[in-house]
């Protein structure tokens, strides 16, 4: 970095700042902070130097002129640096210069030498690289001689850039002007601008950097952020469109919504929108999602903008979703802010921030519609813009809700983000026959083929489903209509079995009144028969004994001539 | 000139071998020797020489002198060219 840029730099240990500056301020020079007050000018010094000194094995003095140094310990102890402990080490020195004009009279010529001893000793008593001057302008009420104090003070950042030290110099700015004493004049390698500005009644702390001499810098206003973690700046760009791609998919936790998409699930890295209306499952779905991550070991943050963490909790376990020990595991993290409460830079900074820290594979924004009433339509986009093409570009998958007001015509969403997305869910919430039923409609899902089908999404205790399809006469029912039509068609397939029964019953019984038949049929041909034999046999016995009663007449009448007959 | 009882003391804080300071020295010279005889008890203090005591007596501007006694503290920076207004400063509390 340093090289091809070709000055030397001292990194700053300020989040973001070193990124933005490719290294820092630049080493051996001084380099102006201005602002209004309370910007963080001085928290900004106290940073540079205790990361110096902690960090960078370069220690530092701080030259206060307004402060007491046991206030500027005190005020930075919050932040984990142990000021009094690196004085201790001999890391960093203080030195506080102070003047009471009530007790000064000015007489004749004079210079401000004794700064420049004290300061030297402080350097040469620990080694300095670094120094700070805090503010250096308020020796300008200490004196009446402004012409010798401008001598003297261009004469010290001379002194200061000759000894090697890398300086920062705070000062309060003018109007009109960077610095009320225009000591930008004097300071011509850096200078940093802090503003700190209220708009819509939403304070934005922004820095800019408004001259880094031999080196490439940005030039945009960055949003600044003090909390906690001390100072950090958060370069928010627009970035291009070199993201990676993922084939792997990414369940849902709704088993039945993966089923819809061919391949099971949207790819990993997808930014998918939830749009709905008021109460459609919008919350849920994407809880179900972080959920899911959660389950498989993957982190993921939800921010949220109108729910506080604990009620989301507890909401979500009303259908199934026990955050609780994820939560305490580390792998779910839940962001609460209301939109109001930031700039929407410094929501997006915020956002980015904390992405960054987590590393999530799964992030939550609920719902984006809240920015809509907090800032300008073309501003929330390119916020929006910049998120999701963040997220993709850091291959982590997100999901946006968004409430919509209305959902009869043309589907739009208000920040014109729908081309963005790889995935859209349609949340209805439609009212039938006298109640309302949730349904879920896949708009889009990039790179998959999958299902046009509504479904209807039901939340219970035990997770949610979509049910299958039911098709009735007039389209896809839904709630009580496809309950009824259900038990309608359960009732006709009761009848249908029913009838079928009474009919084989019918033909058994024909069936068995014929057998019958058939039955008494042959017995009486068998009687028949039986008859007939008896008949015939009476005849037979009836012919035999009527040629014997003939021979037997024959012979009685022809008395001996039998021989003869025979 | 009676009062050798209670202290009065004057340092002058000089920084080297300046034009102003030695331009300082001269003049607390001749006004302590013309116009406050045998009053203060005068000391000429070179930072160079002592830097630590730049720190200890707060000192910032130089030539620098210091009214110590009688309190409250007085100081009175530049080379000390204007003796009338030298005079006034060190005798504000009404001696």
């Amino acid at each position: 970095m340093d090289s091809s840029s070709g000055i030397a730099k001292s990194l700053t240990g300020i989040e973001g700042f070193d990124d933005l500056t490719l290294g820092g301020v630049p080493s051996g020079r001084p380099t102006l902070v201005c602002g209004s007050a309370g910007c963080g000018k001085t928290l900004f010094a106290t940073t540079f130097l205790v990361h110096g000194a902690r960090d960078y094995d370069e220690p530092g003095v701080f030259v206060t002129f307004e402060e007491q140094p046991a206030d500027i310990a005190a005020n930075v102890a919050s932040l984990g640096f142990d000021v009094g402990g690196l004085i201790d080490r001999d890391l960093l020195a203080m030195e506080h210069i102070a003047i009471d004009p009530s007790e000064v009279a000015e007489i004749g010529d004079f210079d401000l030498e004794g700064i420049f001893l004290r300061l030297e000793l402080a350097i040469d008593a620990i080694g300095a690289k670094r120094v700070v001057l805090d503010t250096i302008e308020s020796l300008f009420s200490a004196f009446t001689n402004q012409a010798v104090l401008r001598a003297e003070i261009r004469r010290l950042f001379d002194w200061l850039k000759n000894k090697g030290m890398t300086t920062v110099i705070t000062a309060e700015r003018g109007d009109g002007t960077l610095t009320r004493q225009g000591l930008e004049e004097y300071v011509s390698d850096c200078v940093i601008l802090l503003d700190h500005r209220v708009h819509n009644q939403i304070s934005t702390r922004r820095m800019r950097i408004v001259k880094y001499r031999g080196t490439a810098h940005g030039t945009n206003e960055y949003p600044f952020l003090i909390d906690q973690d001390g100072f950090s700046v958060l370069p928010v760009s627009s970035l291009g469109l070199d993201h990676r791609v993922f084939d792997e998919r990414v369940p849902s936790g709704v088993a039945d919504l993966d089923d819809m998409i061919v391949g099971g699930g949207f790819h990993r890295g997808s930014s998918i929108l939830v749009s709905g209306v008021a109460g459609s499952g919008k919350s849920s779905l994407s809880a179900s999602f972080v959920h899911a991550a959660a389950v498989r070991g993957e982190r993921a943050i939800y921010f949220s903008f109108e729910e506080a963490p604990g009620q989301i909790v507890r909401n979500m376990a009303s259908i199934g979703l026990d955050f609780a020990p994820y939560v305490d595991r580390g792998l779910i993290r839940f962001v609460s802010a209301r939109p109001t409460f930031y700039s929407l830079e410094m929501h997006l900074a915020i956002m980015l921030r904390e992405v960054q820290k987590f590393d999530p594979q799964l992030v939550v924004l609920d719902p984006i519609s809240a920015f809509m009433e907090s800032g300008d339509r073309l501003e929330v986009q390119s916020m929006l813009l910049r998120m999701v093409d963040f997220l993709k570009t850091s291959g982590i998958s997100s999901m946006f809700t968004h409430l919509m007001h209305s959902q009869e015509g043309a589907i739009v969403t208000d920040a014109g983000l729908s081309s963005l997305m790889d995935g859209w869910i349609l949340m209805l919430n439609r009212e039938a026959n006298g109640e309302f039923n949730r349904e879920l409609y896949l708009l889009k899902a990039r790179g998959t083929a999958h299902s046009n089908q509504v479904r209807e999404f039901v939340m219970s205790s035990s997770g949610i489903r979509l049910l299958p399809p039911y098709l009735g006469e007039t389209g896809a029912l839904t709630g009580s209509a496809r309950r009824f039509e259900e038990a309608k068609t359960r009732r006709a397939e009761v009848a249908r079995l029913a009838e079928v029964e009474r009919s084989k019953a019918m033909i058994e019984t024909r069936r068995r009144k014929a057998q019958a038949q058939i039955e008494a049929l042959q017995a009486e041909l068998d009687a028949d028969e039986k008859e007939l034999a008896r008949v015939s046999k009476a005849e037979t016995d009836y012919l035999r004994q009527a040629a014997t009663d003939a021979y037997e007449m024959d012979v009685s009448r022809s008395g001996g001539n039998r021989s003869r007959l025979k | 000139m009676t009062d050798t009882a209670s202290p009065k003391k004057l340092i002058l804080y000089v920084a080297g071998q300046t034009p102003k300071s030695l331009a300082a020295i001269a003049n607390l010279r001749k006004i302590t020797e013309e116009r406050l005889a045998g009053q203060y008890e005068v000391e000429v203090v070179d930072l160079r020489q002592n830097p630590k005591l730049a720190k200890e007596h707060s000192i910032v501007a130089i030539p620098t002198l210091v009214r110590e006694l009688p309190v409250p503290i007085r100081k009175i920076i530049g080379d000390l060219s204007d003796v009338e207004k030298v005079l006034v400063s060190l005798k504000v509390q009404g001696e």
